[in-house]
């Protein structure tokens, strides 16, 4: 894999505030309807980490991931109570943008999802959005090189982006997310759909990505977060009423995965259940 | 082939021959075989029976349209009554005119609609019921489309006219387009929506920039539906556009001619001329819509590759 380092020419540097805390999230209730999806939940993403959210099927991880760029706002019934503050705002508070809070934050999904354009198209349209007014080739080159994916299709930027592997969709809709520079990158589940050479791609510019961007990545694999990640949080499921979803346990990786504290969480990690 | 097949037995059993190997080969008189070969030949037949008209029809155009075609006839006038010569070069016109004012009416009108229905608020009470207007509408009687714009336009304006006929045909137009790019915007995949939304794409963005490219194709499909449809009708013309023997000119407030009126209008009448002429106009009329759809087509297969 050919990463670049000398690409971190681009991009102001991340706002955060002193402590190094680039979000601050607190979610008391997160319901969908009547349905409790989440609760009693409070992290705090650090500047330039890589965080994952782990837990099994339905405990709400992802639904907190989705807290962070008020991508939940699209579901019908979604009401919130609590915080996430961003660069010490509250994103959810009701003077704030939530297009604008998407700006800032790029997301790449679980299915990879290029628009039905050409690659070149794909990539540089964030900053169309942004109507950025620069040289639109060269951030285009810069967002493909740092995804690592610039050599495989720097030949046949005119192709569509769908007509790529899925591995090399999931990495152009990386370089999409990162074109415009944005603070922090989510990630939900971004390899679950891709083979082990890919996935190990995707980990590996995860590690060059670090250097510029804070990362939140949602996964379904305790190896990945293991391998991955600075800070894990254990989510769980609360099936007394429902089910709730909750953070169990939150700290560094290696305390998660060999001291953990919360004896969910050592069964969980210790593969107990699933 | 039952359990106790001695393949399949583990035990040996003793001085017993192997009697039957499995029967794996196709046996063609088996009920089964007969009924296949004996479906697929009624499906066969069914195709050719439903497509023999469709060529007999194009065969009979083709063959009689051709005869009397010549260059002339797009630059001359319709002859009068039993008169030799003459052209149909006013209802070329008069057609392409008829439906570039009815595009123009029910294309932006008809994708506007399906963004309501299709992605603003696919599941309210307005678009459930915007669709099934649309859909009663594509079944409504052409005729009806012309008495409406004859009350609507020619009697308001005292007059018959091009314009009158193109909103007779526009009529026609955007139920057919409303309901193809609805589906359309519904087919595209709702990833594609999110990734937009979560690049920050505001609802504008996410339907002009994803959405109706993505769609385009249908939607395009839907369009030249609707254009094939209104370029052949001839019902509403009668009752807004009639017929006129000279050229449509600025600003297109007289009767105005159309190949589906003078077919119409030629093909009962005595003068094998005229009749001839009707054929002709036939064709003209079949090569005009293909070539929409054809042009229409390589447009877009052109700008999907540079996109």
């Amino acid at each position: 894999m050919s990463a670049d380092a000398s690409l971190n020419q681009i991009g102001a540097p991340a706002v955060t505030s002193s402590n190094g805390t680039v979000i601050d999230c607190l979610i008391n209730t997160l319901h969908y309807g009547d349905f409790l999806a989440l609760r009693d939940t409070q992290l705090s993403i650090q500047k330039g980490t890589i965080t994952a959210f782990i837990g099994p099927s339905g405990c709400g991880k992802s639904t907190a991931l989705r807290c962070l760029n008020r991508m939940n706002d699209l579901i019908r019934g979604f009401r919130f109570v609590g915080h996430v503050l961003l660069d010490g705002q509250d994103i959810y508070d009701h003077q704030v943008d939530p297009v604008a809070v998407r700006r800032n934050i790029g997301m790449v999904f679980q299915l990879p999802n290029p628009f039905a354009m050409s690659i070149f198209k794909n990539v540089a349209f964030g900053l169309r959005l942004n109507r950025y007014k620069g040289d639109v080739e060269a951030r285009v080159e810069q967002a493909l090189r740092s995804a690592a994916i610039w050599d495989e299709v720097k030949d046949k930027l005119k192709n569509s982006g769908l007509s790529l592997s899925g591995g090399q969709q999931q990495r152009l809709c990386i370089a999409r997310a990162i074109a415009t520079d944005p603070e922090i990158l989510l990630m939900d589940e971004p390899c679950s759909a891709l083979d082990p050479i890919a996935t190990r791609k995707i980990e590996e510019l995860m590690f060059e990505l670090k250097k510029r961007f804070t990362i939140v990545i949602v996964t379904h694999n305790m190896d990945q977060a293991r391998r991955v990640a600075d800070k894990t949080a254990f989510f769980y499921v609360d099936t007394r009423q429902g089910r709730t979803g909750y953070l169990v346990e939150y700290g560094d990786t290696s305390q998660i995965f060999e001291n953990p504290r919360d004896s969910l969480t050592k069964e969980y990690v210790a593969g107990e259940f699933s | 082939m039952s359990l106790s097949d001695p393949v399949a037995a583990p035990v040996p059993e003793p001085a017993r021959p192997r009697v039957a190997r499995l029967e794996l080969r196709r046996s063609l008189r088996s009920w089964r075989s007969l009924f296949s070969a004996a479906m697929s030949a009624l499906a066969l037949a069914m195709t050719i029976l439903a497509l023999t008209p469709l060529f007999s029809v194009l065969w009979m155009v083709i063959v009689r349209g051709g005869a009397k075609l010549r260059p002339s006839l797009f630059i001359e006038l319709p002859p009068a009554a039993g008169m030799p010569g003459g052209g149909i070069g006013n209802a070329v016109v008069g057609t392409i005119l008829m439906v570039a004012i009815a595009s123009a009416i029910a294309v932006p009108l008809g994708i506007l609609a399906a963004v309501f229905i299709g992605e603003f608020a696919p599941e309210s009470r307005a678009s459930t019921a915007a669709r099934f207007a649309a859909k009663i509408l594509t079944g409504m009687p052409s005729i009806l489309a012309g008495v409406f714009a004859y009350t609507v336009v020619v009697l308001a304006t005292g007059t018959f006219s091009a314009w009158a006929g193109g909103f007779a045909l526009a009529i026609l137009m955007v139920p057919i387009v409303v309901l193809t790019a609805a589906d359309a915007i519904q087919g595209v995949p709702r990833k594609m929506r999110e990734a937009a939304i979560g690049m920050g794409a505001t609802r504008s963005q996410v339907v002009c920039h994803v959405v109706l490219p993505t769609a385009r194709p249908a939607i395009l499909t839907g369009v030249m539906l609707a254009v094939a449809r209104a370029a052949g009708e001839t019902a509403p013309l009668l009752f807004t556009a009639l017929f006129f023997d000279y050229w449509p000119h600025p600003p297109f407030t007289e009767p105005t001619s159309s190949l589906a009126v003078l077919i119409y209008n030629f093909s009962g009448v005595p003068y094998p001329n005229m009749v001839g002429m009707a054929w002709t106009a036939a064709l003209v009329l079949v090569v005009l819509v293909l070539a929409t759809n054809i042009i229409a087509q390589v447009v877009t297969g052109r700008s999907e590759h540079s996109r």
